[in-house]
Order: C-alpha cells, then structure tokens, then sequence
C-alpha cells in the first residue's frame, strides 16, 4: 500500500524530471555515441583541417608563452621583494626590519591573491571584458601565474644553499649582485626547469581556456567535441601529446646547459 | 676620532638564533692600520664569532664596539653595507657556487664597486680576468683561471676564496683559519701572500689559526680567547709555552682518531707484512 502511495507521488516527478533512462539504449544514441568513439581511431588528417590545427596549436603556444612572459614580468620583482634571502638588515641581527617585512607580507598577500583565483575564472571574468578571444587567455595566465611563479621562485631560492650569497652580502655586496653571483648559480637549474614545466602547465591551460572562449586549440576542441567529431578530437588530442613532449625536451636541454 | 681600526670595549656579543648564549663576553681590544694579528685559541673559544663581529655581521649585546672611528650599528642599514665593503670577512670554508666558474667567484670581490650592468655583463665575459689571474697565481692557481668551483680540491677552493680578498679593496682583512685544508709547504705560501699583501695596502689582518707555530713564526701579535674570553693578547715574543699549554689544557684530542704516531706504528707493521 505504502508503496503504491510513493509510486503515486514520485511519478509526476520523474514526469517533470524528463528522466527517460531508456533513451540510454535507444539504438540512434548508441550508433552516435559508438562513431563518436571509433572515430578516435581514426584522426582526422585532410590537409585544411591539419592546417587549420597548425594554426590554433601556434595560437595555443603563443597563449601560453605571452602569458608567461607577462607572469615574469611580474613574479621577478615579487621575487625579489618576498625572498628573505637577500635582506640586508638581516645580517647581523637575524631580524629583518620593519619596513622591509610589512613590505614582504604585503607582497605576499598580493600573491596568495592573484593565484587564490583559477586561471578558468579569471578567463571567465576577460572574456566578459575583452570579449571573445586569446586577450583574456594571455591576462588570465600572467595574474595566475605570477602569483605561483613568485611563491615557488622565492622558496626554491630560499631552500638552496645560501651561504655564498650570505657571504657575498656580508661583504659589501648589493642585493641584486648578490643574487647573481651566489643565489642563481644554486638555483639556476631549478628555476629554469620549474619555469619551463610552468609554461607546459600554461599550455594545458590555454586549451581549457578554450573552451570558454579564451581562442586557441581548446576552443576548436569543444566545436568538434559538439559537432561528435570523434576524429577530429583525437588529432588535436595528438598535438597535446606532442606539445608537452616538446615542453620537456626543452626542459631537458637548458638543465643539461646549466648543469 | 682616534688612529684605531677598531675599537672594542667591554664587548660582549651572543649567538644568533637557539639559546642565544654569550660567545664572546668583556672582550677589549683596539686593532691599528697596518696592524698583523694572529687570533689562537681552542675550537669553540669564539674566534669565528668575534672575525664576523669585526666584519659587522653580527651585532654585539653590550659594550662598546667602534670600525673605522663609528660604531656601525647606529648607522643606517646602507650606512652600515657601505662600511662592509671596506672590509673583507674570509669564511673558514668558503662557500663558493659549485657550477661557478673561477674567475667569476674571484671577480666576485669587486661586486660592492660595480654597477649591477657591471655584473650582469661581467658574467659573461669576465671584466678583468688578468686581475684575477695574477690573484691566483700568488696561490699557485693560475692553471684553474677557467676551471669550475666543483673541479677543485678542498684546498684549492679555500686558496680560491682568499684570491677573493686580494681582489677586494678591503682595508681590513678578516680571515678565518686560511690553512685547514693545506699541507704545510701551501700554507707558508699562504700566510707569507696574505701578510705582503695586508702589508702592501697598509691594511689591519686578522687570521684566526689553530697552528700555533705558524702563529708565532709569523704574527708579531698574538691574542688567544677561550671560553669567549681573552686569555691574553702579547706580542709574540712575550708568549711563552706554558701560556700556550695553559690555553690548551683541558683540550683533548677528537675521539676515535688515534695519536699520530701511534698510526704510523701500525702503518710501518701494516708495511712490513
């Protein structure tokens, strides 16, 4: 009875709900879905259409590498400011002074701002903005990353060993020369390779920035995805491949330089 | 303003950081222009501590402590970094960056007289590579000129680092056991390079050493501390051994490291089988 009840009840609702679990089997939707992934099998390799990836996956990587260079542009200096490492009014006491460290917390704030929000919301935000296109894929990447690159340059800085630059300073050096000459020999390799895995992660993030409009490979993605184009979708997913295969040959080579 | 280099008076300096315990407490001493003193004494009796208080890298808690006629630590912050660039402070091991090359880690004393476009180019292409050449060479390193850090030994780094000081234009010299890594013939080398050029520029040097005979063969004064104290600062010639057995007693010898000649007698065994 009770059960008769709850059937009576539920019933307009799963009505309302459109929920029609069958569809699921209905023989239309399992061929789309079937072709969809068999397609994947077989990229899409026409000559236009590889020369139309060509041109988005340059965009992607333009994305990507503007936007880190505007997150340089920015990180460097926060690097400077935030890392303990090169304080002057340090040595001798082990206290920084006041100025510099309300300073350095104000600068750290800023970062744990600017990366506090998804590189996808602030893409979001642009895109509102500047309308459609890479102008908010790049600005969205520079806020993001200079706020990770800053943090992470900082404590990769800290983290090496800083008795030549200690001694530098104690010495008379300046800052900056005391960065050049004792820190960066340290850290160099490591930076380089952070920075470079940093750009891969940018390239990944330029594509699902795509989606949402931000231009790029990852905006063609979602139009072939819509369009079931299962082929299609597997080629640019092979260019990913290749993109971050390249990424760590490059990471490879500059440690090996440094090393 | 009185002739002194430095001027200490009832200093007393503790360590940075952990207990914050005294390392060195009521110590008077004046160090002239020109002057060259050999600091002695057993490890952990502060000379380490005291070379960097000299250098303004460690600021004292009581007394009085004046450089070059002014007490450092009322000067500003760049005051203060501008009055480190006339002195040069010598680590024990100098930490130099292994990837470095050479001659860069030597021109690196001039870095407090350089621009920063100075430095940044001179990374690339060394600004004065004779100058550092003939600084090596005084050391018998002129060969590693182009070497990099990690390619030399213990020693050859340490003579590297004081290749370092004769680059600087330091008037005074701060230098902190230069001979633990070398064999006896480098470390005359040494001593006798260190002394010509502090001579040279007129300038204060101070050596810390745990080889008192080098001391007294070549300093004409000797301070010794122990404890953090001063346990007496002579002229050479007024140092007699039993101050110097006095200022080691209680000192023994590292544990698991066997007397020297009791080594050789098992050596001269080992050659005989």
């Amino acid at each position: 009875m009770a059960i008769a009840v709850g059937v009576v009840l539920l019933w307009p609702l799963v009505v309302a709900t459109e929920f029609y679990p069958w569809t699921l089997f209905d023989m239309q939707s399992l061929q789309a879905a079937w072709r969809f992934l068999s397609d994947f099998l077989k990229p899409a390799h026409d000559a236009e259409f590889l020369a139309m990836v060509a041109r988005e996956a340059w965009k992607t990587v333009a994305i990507a590498t503007c936007g880190l260079t505007l997150a340089l542009l920015g990180a460097i200096p926060a690097t400077l400011v935030v890392t303990e490492r090169l304080s002057i009014s340090r040595i001798g006491t082990g206290r920084i002074a006041a100025f510099p460290r309300i300073l350095r917390q104000l600068v750290r704030w800023l970062l744990v701002l600017l990366r506090s929000v998804p590189e996808l919301v602030w893409a979001l935000l642009f895109v509102r903005i500047f309308s459609l296109g890479p102008t908010a894929g790049v600005l969205a990447i520079a806020l993001t990353y200079a706020g990770m690159l800053g943090k992470v340059y900082a404590e990769i800085l800290e983290s090496t060993d800083h008795r030549a630059s200690d001694v530098l300073l104690q010495n008379g050096s300046g800052r900056l020369a005391a960065l050049l000459y004792g820190a960066l020999p340290e850290a160099a390799s490591e930076l380089v390779s952070y920075t470079v895995y940093r750009w891969e992660c940018a390239i990944r993030g330029s594509v699902i920035m795509g989606f949402v409009g931000a231009g790029g490979l990852g905006q063609r993605m979602d139009e072939s995805t819509k369009m079931l184009a299962g082929g299609e979708v597997s080629t640019m997913l092979i260019v990913f491949v290749f993109l971050v295969a390249a990424a760590d040959m490059v990471s490879k080579y500059l440690r090996r330089r440094l090393g | 303003m009185s002739s002194a280099w430095y001027e200490l008076q009832g200093l007393s300096v503790r360590h940075i950081g952990g207990s914050r315990g005294l390392a060195l407490q009521d110590i008077t001493l004046n160090f002239e222009p020109g002057e060259q003193v050999a600091l002695i004494g057993p490890s952990g009796a502060g000379k380490t501590t005291l070379l960097s208080t000299l250098a303004c890298a460690h600021r004292p808690d009581s007394g009085a402590f004046k450089a070059f006629g002014t007490d450092p630590w009322q000067l500003t912050d760049a005051g203060r970094h501008a009055m480190r660039a006339r002195l040069f402070l010598a680590p024990q091991t100098p930490p130099l960056p292994p990837r470095q090359r050479v001659v860069t880690a030597v021109l690196a004393a001039r870095l407090p007289h350089w621009s920063l476009g100075q430095a940044l180019l001179s990374l690339f292409k060394p600004a004065d590579p004779e100058a550092a050449f003939r600084a090596l060479s005084r050391f018998n390193l002129g060969d590693k000129l182009y070497s990099r850090v990690d390619r030399l030994s213990g020693g050859e780094r340490q003579r590297c680092g004081l290749a370092r000081l004769l680059l600087s234009s330091a008037q005074a010299l701060l230098v902190d056991e230069p001979l633990s890594a070398l064999d006896p013939a480098l470390s005359q080398l040494t001593l006798n390079t260190l002394q010509q050029e502090a001579r040279e520029r007129n300038a204060l040097l101070v050596c810390s050493l745990h080889q008192v005979d080098l001391a007294l063969a070549h300093f004409p004064r000797i301070v010794a501390l122990k404890n953090g104290r001063v346990a007496f600062d002579l002229p050479r010639d007024q140092v007699t051994q039993a101050m110097i057995d006095e200022l080691y007693l209680g000192e023994l010898p590292p544990a698991n490291s066997p007397q020297p000649d009791e080594m050789a007698a098992k050596l001269a065994v080992g050659a005989c089988l």
